[in-house]
Order: structure tokens, then C-alpha cells, then sequence
């Protein structure tokens, strides 16, 4: 069993749903990432995304694309982030997934990615733009490191692509709530609860409901019927406006506490039957 | 459309998923995946249909103006002492590139699916004037994405598409320029894929895209080809045409891939000198990536980031390449060379005054490449060159790059 599974199974127990944050690693610098994933930690973040910056990170809205650019600029490399996670896991095994596009990945090679990756404490990766057609080559090395392979579902996918996406992925399934890319919603569609409850019926997976979540009221209604949040563009915002390390952790840490205590409040009331 | 190749040795390409050998695939978000594959349904049976290709090529003929002359440069020829050069006339398709081949088919292709509303990104702005074009014909909604950096430089371009009717995009984000102008083109379309018809105007981009443009654009080829047949009685030793995304030149190879004796060429861009590390040169200086949705050819650093390219010709200024061409470079089939900007500049001029005709910066790539292989072959030999567009619209730029070079001087004292 997977940090990530132990850590669902944990939750679903107490009929709890996971939150997600995810930053951008290395937004502005890796000394802030450090500290900012210890502060989300402490303020009841579930699992962590984190994010590798690319330079053409077309899934993303303008807010991730200037997180990305800031990384950038602060020379943050996939080597600097592994060795920033290493230093992390000495005092935490929250369970942590590398979020990001493939070429660094792919380019790094992979098979020395996979390797390096889990020395480092990852549990899972995320490769925005790798659907399950493309992903053979990772796989063969993220499954020998027993790490999981995180796949995504949105509201275009037909019953043919949610079967193979459950089919071949590990860990949770990733539920894209809208068309379009990353970044704060003002509201969101109705029917989300009928197209997360579609998966959940079909899969032992849990699923995780992302993009565009903003405030702890949505954090909350999502709540009710999936099981996690994750909320990235909304917090990488936090981090953008509050300035230096201190109040960039302090800040976080205060927006994922708000967002968990709202969550907290309501009981998950999944609709339809899981498969078990 | 129809597939020409008589006999051949190479496998058929691309196989179900779309990958050329190693190369192609769909590296996009799943939102996309769906629209990707009613796509591929869609055209898969377009392909089929005798009423969809006869629309097609009527619309080449009465409205792009096709079939294109192979023309003998004999004056040309005729200084360079050495093998016969032919142009392949796409400067004279209606809206001044081969652009509109694949606009045409595509935008056919859009109706059929019954999106009303097309997008595109362009880096020249001919892909994008060819797309503005065809929505003003069929009456569809149409945005182009277009870098900061390409607007300025292509401002004739800019002011056609919005007589065309079409909202130009201006990408601010990255290198703004032709890469930053495809982000932006599908963030767009992962937003509105529902009722958004996304016209990609290379043989790039995730499948089935590098396969439609291939098989629209491969009309400049097989007329190559008849026409060399029934002008010199045999095939061409060899075909040059400049590669960016490469669709004129996949377009021009496609049809002779299976005549083992035509030799082919692909000019990339060589900026300021591939040794400066300042081109658009991605076969010849890149590595193995994903971008965009296929993987190719990249221009990037040692950690996978995408790299800021150079060419004074804003269609070739771009890190990527179609999938196919990266398929055929290691396969042998197809060698790649490049042409430095002021080689580029200097052929535009020189067919300019022998031939009276004004090259586009991009297909002057491909002139330049001529210019150094003819005088090195026999004056028996044959050689088709990819005349691809034609240079209104660089005619700023290149009056600018001539201004600060002392070849103004010799313009204008003559």
C-alpha cells in the first residue's frame, strides 16, 4: 500500500475528504517552498501537490504561468526540488505528488527520474499532458519505484475514457471540474456532483475534484461528495501577494486551515454506490 | 488526399495512435483527448467520402487557384551554371502561401463537425490570413493567436486579418512568438472545445493533426510531380523546401516519398549561425522532447526547458518540429541543412532580381540551399524548390536587415 492509499483509506475511515494544496516549487525560491509545505502541513493539509515549473505550461491559467515564470527565474531544477523534498521528509511523510508537464520529466530520463524521485520521498506523479495512451514508457519505471501513477478525468471524457482512465491509474483520480485551465472560479456547474459521482461508481479509486476551487465554501460542497479537494491557483495567489518567506508560509498556512475547517464541517454524503 | 505512394520501403505511417516511429502521439490534457479522437472519426471518414474530396479540390481550383505552375528558373539556372532549378508557384495561391491548401480542408472539416467557431495561432500571420480567409468564406466566428514580437514584425498580416473579419489574439506570455502564440491557441480551446474547431496550421501539434495537414498539403506534391513528369519526362533528383513545423515541406515530399531516387532536403533556420546558438534549427541542434502534444525534435536546455529561438523569418522562428520529419531524418530518408539569416536575405534578393520574383524569408531559406547545391550538380540534374510564399510581408523587415547591412548601399547606388 502506497503512503497515498494509506492515507485515503485513513481519511474514508473517518469520513473525512482529503485537501490538496498545491505550489509551485520553487515560487519564489526553494528556501520559501520549504517552508511553506511545513505550514501547510501543520494547517491540515491531507497530501501535497507539488509543482515543477516549466516554460510553457499551456494547461495553466495566468496566475500558475507567473509562479512558473518566478521559479524559473530563480533557477529552480528538478535535481534542487528533489533535494528540497529530501530535506522535508526528515520531519514529515505527508504523502507528497510531482505535478507538472513531461518534457522535464522525459528529458531527465526517466528511468533516473523514477529512481531519484522516490529516493527523494515522492509517492505519486501527476503529468499533466501524459494521458494513460502515452504513459507506457513512465510507467515501466514509476511502477518499479513503486510510485503512483496519477491520471485525469474532465467533463469531456466519455464512459469509454473514465473506464480506461480508472483502469490504469493509481493512487486517486484527478477530476478536472471545468474546461479550460488552472485558476479561481467564481462558481461552478451543477452537474459536477452528478460527473463525480459517474467515476465514483465505477472505481475503488478516490476521487479528487481540482482546478478553479477558491474558497472554503466550494472547498465545502465539493467536500460532500468527493473525496478531496485540491486547490492550487487560489493559494499560489496567497503566496504571490504576502511578501518574504515568513509571511508567504504564514499565509498559506492560514488560507489551508480556513479551507479545512470548512471542510470539516460538512458530512460527506457521497451520492450513488461505490464499488467495492 | 489521396495517398500517392506507389511503392515504398518505410512502414505506414502513422500507426493507430498516432506515432511516426517513435515520434508524434498525444501528450494533452484529457480534456482534449475526446475532442482529439471525434476529430480523427471525423476526418478518417471525410477521407472516405468522394463528395468531401471533390468539394475540396474544387475549392483548390476555383478559390486558392490551383493547380500552381512548376516554373523553370532559367535565368537562374542559367548564372548558377549547374543543375536545372524548378519552383514549385505556391506564391500564388490565393492569400500568397500554401497556407490556404490546408485552411481549405480544415475549415470544411470544422463545418462538417458543425463547429462554428475556429481558432488558430500563427507566427508569419500567412496561416493565420489563410485561416481569417476561410472563416470569412464559410461564415464561421474565428480568433488568431499571434505573438507580441510577430505582430510588430508582420504588421501587413495583422491589418488583413482584421479586414478578414478575424480578432487578432496578442500573445504577450514567454518569447512572444509563434511557440507562446500555440500556448495561448490551446488554452483557448481546452476552454471552449465544445463548440471551438482548433485549425493547426503545421504538420504539428498532437494527432491527428500532423497527419490531416500532411494529407491537404500533399496536393503541392503530387501536381509536383505530374508536372516535372510531363515537362522533363522523369522524376527530380532532388526537392528543397525550408522547414519550420515543416508543413510545406511534408506537403512537397509526401507524394515522392516512395521514389527511392528523389532526394530530398530540409532547410531549417539558421538564425545568426547555429554555432551562436541563435536559430530555429531544431532537427539539426535539438534533442528528443514532448511539446505542444507530439514529441519531435525539440530546442531545449539539459533539464527539458523549451528554448528561446532566433530566425528573421517569423514562420520558421519555432523550437519544434512535425513529428513525420523527425520520423524521416532518422530514417535517412530526408538530410536537413540550414540557412543562416542573411543567406536567406540574399536569396530573396538575387531571385528577386534575375527572376523578378519575390520570395517569401521563409521559402528563401530554401532558395539559399539551392543556390549552393546547383552549381555543385550537373546540368542535367533536376531540382524542385518549394517556392511556398511570396514576400509582401517582409518586405519591412527585410528593407530594415538590408538598412543595417552594407548591402543597403549597393541597392541604393544602383
Amino acid at each position: 500500500m502506497s503512503r497515498i492509499d494509506e492515507k485515503f483509506s485513513f481519511l474514508g475511515g473517518r469520513g473525512e475528504t482529503a485537501l490538496i494544496p498545491f505550489v509551485t516549487a520553487g515560487d519564489p525560491d526553494l528556501g520559501a517552498t520549504l517552508r511553506i509545505l511545513g505550514a501547510l502541513q501543520r494547517s491540515g493539509a491531507d497530501l501535497i501537490e507539488l509543482g515543477v515549473p516549466f516554460s510553457d505550461p499551456m494547461a495553466d491559467g495566468p496566475t500558475i504561468q507567473r509562479a512558473s515564470e518566478r521559479a524559473l527565474r530563480s533557477g529552480t531544477t528538478l535535481p534542487q526540488i528533489l533535494e528540497m523534498v529530501r530535506q522535508f521528509r526528515r520531519d514529515s511523510d505527508i504523502p507528497l505528488i510531482l505535478f507538472g508537464y513531461y518534457n522535464p520529466f522525459f528529458r531527465y530520463g526517466l528511468k533516473r527520474f523514477a529512481r531519484e524521485v522516490e529516493a527523494a520521498g515522492i509517492d505519486g506523479i501527476l503529468c499533466v499532458d501524459l494521458p494513460p495512451e502515452e504513459s507506457g514508457e513512465l510507467k515501466r519505471w514509476t511502477d518499479a519505484h513503486g510510485l503512483d501513477t496519477i491520471f485525469l478525468l474532465a467533463p469531456t471524457s466519455d464512459a469509454q475514457r473514465i473506464r480506461l482512465v480508472t483502469e490504469q491509474g493509481q493512487g486517486f483520480v484527478y477530476y478536472v471540474s471545468v474546461t479550460g485551465v488552472t485558476g479561481a472560479r467564481k462558481r461552478f456547474e451543477d452537474h459536477l456532483r452528478a460527473q463525480v459521482d459517474r467515476v465514483r461508481r465505477v472505481t475503488r479509486l478516490p476521487v479528487g475534484v481540482g482546478f478553479g476551487v477558491s474558497t472554503p465554501e466550494q472547498a465545502a460542497w465539493i467536500a460532500s461528495f468527493a473525496d478531496a479537494v485540491v486547490v492550487g491557483s487560489a493559494l499560489v495567489q496567497v503566496i504571490e501577494k504576502a511578501p518574504g518567506w515568513r509571511k508567504k508560509a504564514e499565509g498559506a498556512g492560514a488560507f489551508v486551515a480556513r479551507l479545512k475547517r470548512a471542510m470539516k464541517r460538512v458530512s460527506k454524503k457521497a451520492g450513488g454506490e461505490r464499488l467495492e | 488526399m489521396r495517398n500517392s505512394r506507389n511503392s515504398s520501403a518505410l512502414p505506414r505511417v502513422p500507426d493507430k495512435l498516432g506515432h511516426f516511429g517513435v515520434y508524434g502521439g498525444r501528450y494533452v490534457s484529457e480534456t482534449l483527448m475526446p475532442a482529439l479522437i471525434e476529430l480523427e472519426k471525423a476526418y478518417v471518414e471525410a477521407r472516405r467520402d468522394p463528395s468531401f474530396r471533390r468539394e475540396f479540390h474544387r475549392h483548390l481550383r476555383e478559390y486558392a487557384g490551383r493547380q500552381t505552375p512548376l516554373y523553370f528558373a532559367e535565368s537562374l539556372t542559367a548564372r548558377l551554371r549547374g543543375a536545372r532549378i524548378y519552383l514549385k508557384r505556391e506564391d500564388l495561391c490565393h492569400t500568397g502561401a500554401h497556407k490556404i491548401n490546408n485552411t481549405i480542408g480544415q475549415a470544411l472539416l470544422a463545418l462538417k463537425m458543425g463547429k462554428r467557431r475556429v481558432i488558430a495561432e500563427t507566427g508569419a500571420g500567412q496561416h493565420g490570413v489563410a485561416t481569417a480567409t476561410v472563416a470569412a468564406k464559410f461564415g464561421m466566428e474565428c480568433e488568431i493567436f499571434m505573438g507580441k514580437e510577430d505582430v510588430e514584425r508582420q504588421s501587413l498580416n495583422v491589418f488583413r486579418m482584421k479586414l478578414l473579419g478575424a480578432k487578432v489574439r496578442v500573445v504577450e506570455s514567454g518569447s512572444q512568438t509563434l511557440k507562446d502564440a500555440m500556448n495561448e491557441a490551446l488554452r483557448d480551446w481546452v476552454t471552449y472545445v465544445r463548440h471551438t474547431y482548433y485549425l493547426i496550421g503545421s504538420v504539428a501539434g498532437p494527432h491527428p493533426y500532423p497527419m490531416i495537414v500532411r494529407d491537404f498539403q500533399s496536393v503541392i506534391g503530387q501536381e509536383a510531380r505530374r508536372q516535372i513528369l510531363a515537362r522533363e519526362g522523369r522524376l527530380p533528383d532532388y526537392l528543397i523546401a525550408c522547414v519550420g513545423g515543416g508543413s510545406n515541406s511534408m506537403g512537397l515530399f509526401y507524394p515522392f516519398l516512395g521514389d527511392r531516387k528523389v532526394k530530398m532536403v530540409g532547410v531549417e533556420a539558421g538564425g545568426l549561425g547555429l554555432k551562436s546558438g541563435r536559430h530555429a534549427a531544431s532537427i539539426l541542434a535539438g534533442k528528443v522532447g514532448v511539446l505542444h502534444g507530439s514529441k519531435s525534435y525539440l530546442l531545449q536546455d539539459r533539464l527539458g526547458q523549451i528554448r528561446h529561438t532566433h530566425s528573421i523569418a517569423a514562420g520558421l522562428d519555432y523550437p519544434g518540429v512535425g513529428p513525420e520529419l523527425s520520423y524521416l531524418r532518422d530514417q535517412g530518408r530526408i538530410r536537413f541543412a540550414s540557412a543562416t539569416d542573411r543567406e536567406a536575405v540574399e536569396a530573396l534578393k538575387r531571385l528577386a532580381e534575375v527572376e523578378g520574383i519575390i520570395s517569401a524569408l521563409e521559402s528563401a531559406h530554401a532558395l539559399a540551399e539551392a543556390m549552393r547545391l546547383a552549381p555543385r550538380l550537373a546540368k542535367n540534374r533536376l531540382i524542385i524548390v518549394n517556392l511556398s510564399g511570396r514576400g509582401d510581408k517582409d518586405m519591412n523587415v527585410v528593407a530594415e536587415y538590408l538598412k543595417a547591412s552594407d548591402e543597403w548601399q549597393i541597392v541604393n547606388s544602383e
